[in-house]
């Protein structure tokens, strides 16, 4: 065997072996257990914190706001869409409030005319309907079909 | 939440008709652009040596060390924009670890360490043996340590050990050959097995990646063997500069073909697809393709390289030519990346509608950072080239 090989082929055993040894420490623990993936990745997502905690959980105490929603075409909207993730919210009500989105260009992220957009949704031109004041000026956010004014 | 929102008006001016939300922001920037134009650099710099020492076209024998040295350069740092594009570029060894076969990215890791290790280095390791058992009798002090080491403690100088340097490294590669091939073709792999992309899903995509790679890769070492020869005071060996300029003619032709090919089947076939790449190309694309990569990096270069393999003016001429036609294949190939990564971000899978892509200067995906694995490789080669410098060695392989 040429003295080259006789170096080179140990050395590669070395690269191979110390690749498979730092492998051995490096796969996590329960990687493969349930299929190809991390197996406790699982219980470490569920015990994470919830940010948005759903309409649901804010019946407890705006069940007239909820109520008065249904009856008007917002109601397919959930109040998160609108006031941001709301669990840090429900936990301190009295010290962290929900955003309260008050810009046209809010509005307009549903609303604003877009020819790619479902009529379904009725759209208004933003540089035309009423640009002088905010939308819920007149508007009544959670009864869009109630004019304030 | 304001600011989120902000933010979410500035990325919704940038959106013409209609696109999907996750489509908005698009993922992969000029850092991944990069990464298959490295990559490229390397297999095309490669092959060149490889015509050199496999397909014996002696006259390039003054640029196959160069072009070897080049392509170790630019290996060296061809993950860096992939690691540096991880949000957690600490994790990057995990997908070696846990690599699975449905996962191209993981096998890629694979084929790289292949190329480095058993390819590239062996060959270098191998072409420069001899020399470095001399070198490390001669020199003293810090150099004289790491040729030391670099010789792996095998310092046999018998001629029948030579012989066998030389039986291995021809050996190697006639192996690096297909392993050049397999570790571009396989970038080019990445995107068109992607099938929901019609821009990146083609057949032909490893085939396009494999040509313009040898085209980036061959420019390069032209630009850098007329750089250090000018540096060096040395003057250029006129045979070797032309016949690599008509290996990068001929290349270049297959190239364009290719390329061509594959936009006519795609005009011809017209799938529902066509209308919105259309657009895309007339588009936000128009600059980067029809300017940058085919008029000033293909057209140009073809009709003036073209020209030299008619009529041969006088060799100042020629270097220019030589020297301009290699920096523009390379601007090209660059934005033939550009077009094929970012524009295919570019328009909805809708079909409707088109995001943008702004460039920034600074942040981790900007400009000057990503600049920087670009000028790296070439302090690398510098640091080779002191190291194993190709005008000093005495072993000369034999072209079997
Ligand atoms: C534990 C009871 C509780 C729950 C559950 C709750 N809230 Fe509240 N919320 C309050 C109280 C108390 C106030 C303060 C009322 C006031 O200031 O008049 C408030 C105020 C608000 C305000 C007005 C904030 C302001 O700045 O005036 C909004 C918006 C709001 N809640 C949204 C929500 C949403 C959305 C949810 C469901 C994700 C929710 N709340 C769930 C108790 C609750
Ligand atoms: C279409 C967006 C939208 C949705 C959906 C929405 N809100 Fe509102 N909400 C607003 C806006 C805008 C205001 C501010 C109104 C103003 O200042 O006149 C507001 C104000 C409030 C307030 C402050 C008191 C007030 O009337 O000014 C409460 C409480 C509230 N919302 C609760 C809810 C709850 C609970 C839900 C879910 C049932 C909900 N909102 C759904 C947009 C929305
Ligand atoms: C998440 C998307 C969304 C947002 C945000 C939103 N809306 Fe709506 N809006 C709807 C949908 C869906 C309907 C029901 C379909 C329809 O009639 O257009 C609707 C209905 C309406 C209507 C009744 C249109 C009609 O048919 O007469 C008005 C008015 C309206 N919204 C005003 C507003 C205002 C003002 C705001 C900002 C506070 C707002 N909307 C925010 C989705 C949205
Ligand atoms: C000056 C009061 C005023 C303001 C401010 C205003 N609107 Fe209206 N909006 C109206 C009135 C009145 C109508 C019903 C008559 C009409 O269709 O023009 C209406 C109708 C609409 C409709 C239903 C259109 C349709 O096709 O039926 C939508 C949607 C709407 N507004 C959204 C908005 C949004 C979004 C904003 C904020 C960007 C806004 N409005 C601001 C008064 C206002």
């Amino acid at each position: 065997m040429p003295p080259q090989l006789k170096r080179l082929i140990p050395l590669f055993a070395i690269f191979i072996f110390l690749f498979l040894a730092a492998r051995s420490f490096l796969v996590p623990k329960s990687f493969g257990e349930q299929g190809h993936y991390r197996f406790n990745s699982i219980a470490e997502n569920k015990e994470k914190a919830m940010i948005y905690a759903g309409k649901e959980a804010c019946d407890d105490c705006h069940s007239d706001r909820i109520q008065e929603m249904e009856t008007d075409l917002h109601k397919g909207i959930s109040c998160e869409t609108c006031h941001g993730p709301g669990s840090a919210h429900i936990a301190n009500p009295d010290s962290i409030k929900p955003m309260i989105p008050k810009g046209r260009d809010f509005c307009g992220m549903c609303h604003s005319l877009n020819p790619s957009r479902s009529k379904l949704v009725h759209q208004v031109d933003l540089k035309e309907h009423n640009v002088t004041e905010n939308c819920i000026e007149c508007h009544n956010p959670h009864l869009p079909c109630q004019m304030k004014k | 939440m304001e600011q989120n929102f902000q933010h979410l008006y500035d990325m919704l001016s940038q959106v013409q008709g209609f696109i999907y939300p996750n489509e908005l922001d698009l993922q992969w920037g000029l850092l991944i652009v990069l990464y298959p134009y490295i990559t490229g650099l390397v297999a095309g710099a490669f092959i060149l040596a490889s015509l050199e020492r496999v397909f014996n076209v002696k006259v390039l024998g003054p640029t196959y060390q160069l072009a070897l040295l080049t392509a170790l350069a630019f290996l060296l740092v061809a993950t860096m924009p992939l690691v540096s594009h991880l949000g957690h570029p600490e994790r990057f060894y995990e997908i070696l670890m846990t690599p699975h076969s449905t996962s191209a990215m993981a096998i890629f890791g694979f084929v790289y360490l292949w190329y480095l290790m058993v390819v590239l280095l062996l060959e270098i390791w191998f072409d420069y043996r001899q020399d470095i058992v001399i070198w490390s009798k001669e020199t003293k002090g810090f150099k004289g340590r790491i040729y030391k080491i670099l010789t792996l403690g095998v310092t046999d100088l018998s001629p029948s050990t030579i012989k066998w340097d030389d039986k291995i490294g021809y050996f190697i590669t006639v192996v690096g050959i297909p392993s050049a091939f397999m570790l571009h073709g396989y970038v080019g792999f990445i995107f068109g097995s992607i099938k929901a992309n019609p821009w990146w899903s083609t057949v032909l995509m490893p085939v396009i990646f494999l040509f313009s790679a040898m085209v980036s890769g061959i420019a390069l070492v032209l630009f850098i063997y007329m750089a250090v020869s000018f540096f060096r005071k040395q003057k250029i060996d006129m045979p070797a500069l032309d016949s690599i300029a008509k290996f990068l003619f001929y290349i270049l032709v297959i190239d364009f073909t290719m390329e061509g090919l594959d936009q006519i089947h795609r005009i011809y076939e017209a799938e529902e697809s066509f209308e919105i790449l259309f657009l895309l190309v007339h588009g936000p694309l128009f600059l980067t393709l029809f300017v940058f990569q085919i008029f000033l990096g293909t057209v140009v270069p073809l009709i003036s390289l073209g020209t030299l393999q008619l009529y041969k003016p006088s060799e100042k001429i020629r270097k220019i030519i030589y020297l301009s036609c290699s920096l523009l294949v390379l601007f090209g190939i660059f934005f033939m990346r550009w077009n094929v990564v970012i524009g295919g971000q570019l328009f909805s899978k809708s079909f409707y509608g088109f995001t943008g892509y702004k460039l920034h200067l600074l942040g981790s995906e900007g400009f000057l950072f990503s600049i920087i694995w670009v000028i790296i490789p070439f302090f690398i080669l510098a640091f080779l080239l002191w190291l194993l410098p190709p005008w000093k060695k005495v072993g000369q392989h034999e072209n079997n």
